[in-house]
């Protein structure tokens, strides 16, 4: 990455990898959905700004002639990949040093 | 069978709610004009409703790509006023939200905050400008009571502005902990 990436938000991180494969919002939102274990929903409006920032950024980009007909897909760029694996570089930070300190390994 | 009710709202969270509280008891919203809804007898509880204020009126291009984007995510896009849209979905389909995340609420409110910030400046103008000339000699019996006609509604959007303020400083107080 050649600039500093904030920490994603849970519904752009999962929209992410959502768009490992070609999705259109409807689409997204129920992978969205199972892949958190119900746990975390977009809503449409929501996901609609999320798509069209995302877009801006060249993260993820529109499907010429997918599969939805009518309905526009999209899929995950080379920079919204590199952007997931810096976000899980800053997870398993988060995630090592949590489990150190509150499992009482560090004091 | 139709029915038809006749209600002016001000506050589209009150009017949300209370048409929730008729899709509740089998009385589902099916139109919009000036003040009046037209419902539709359904199953109680069969949908869910949402109002949201568009960036453009419904019927522009940008609005139309909008509808036609929440409608593909299985919901209705029932009624507009203006930039007001009313969205439903089927209960059995699971909650129904179009805001999850705080940026996109925050996003919504400020725009409904701009909207009576607008109204209430424009009638402040109006009513600033009838009570001058009404004041100024002779006397304009007629241009004084216009003033104090305007007076309640100038109130009113300068109260619905704060409202969306209040609503405005809680989403920023929620986001300095949490995102959702």
């Amino acid at each position: 990455m050649d600039e500093m990436q904030g920490a994603l938000t849970e519904g752009v991180y999962y929209t992410l990898l959502a768009l490992y494969r070609p999705l259109h919002g409807y689409g997204i939102m129920q992978t969205v959905r199972s892949l958190s274990g119900g746990r975390v929903t977009l809503g449409a409006g929501t996901l609609y700004g999320a798509l069209f920032a995302l877009v801006e950024k060249g993260w993820i980009r529109p499907r010429e002639g997918g599969a939805g007909g009518r309905r526009k897909e999209y899929e995950i760029t080379q920079r919204g990949r590199a952007a997931v694996k810096a976000e899980i570089k800053r997870l398993e930070e988060l995630l090592e040093n949590g489990k150190k300190i509150d499992g009482g390994e560090i004091q | 069978m139709k029915h038809i009710i006749r209600k002016a709202f001000w506050n589209y969270e009150k009017e949300e709610k209370w048409l929730n509280s008729l899709s509740a008891k089998g009385l589902a919203m099916t139109d919009y004009s000036w003040c009046r809804y037209v419902f539709e007898e359904t199953l109680p509880g069969e949908y869910i409703y949402r109002i949201e204020l568009l960036e453009k009126p419904a019927p522009h291009p940008e609005s139309r790509q909008y509808i036609a984007f929440i409608e593909d995510t299985g919901a209705e896009f029932v009624a507009s006023y203006m930039r007001w849209a009313y969205f439903r979905k089927k209960a059995e389909d699971g909650p129904f939200e179009l805001f999850t995340d705080i940026d996109s609420r925050l996003i919504h409110s400020r725009r409904v905050r701009a909207l009576w910030a607008a109204c209430a400046a424009a009638e402040f103008a109006i009513m600033g400008a009838n009570f001058a000339v009404g004041f100024m000699p002779p006397v304009s019996e007629l241009n004084l009571i216009l003033a104090a006609a305007i007076c309640p509604f100038f109130i009113m959007f300068a109260y619905l502005a704060a409202h969306q303020s209040r609503r405005v400083k809680e989403l920023k107080r929620r986001r300095k902990i949490t995102e959702g």
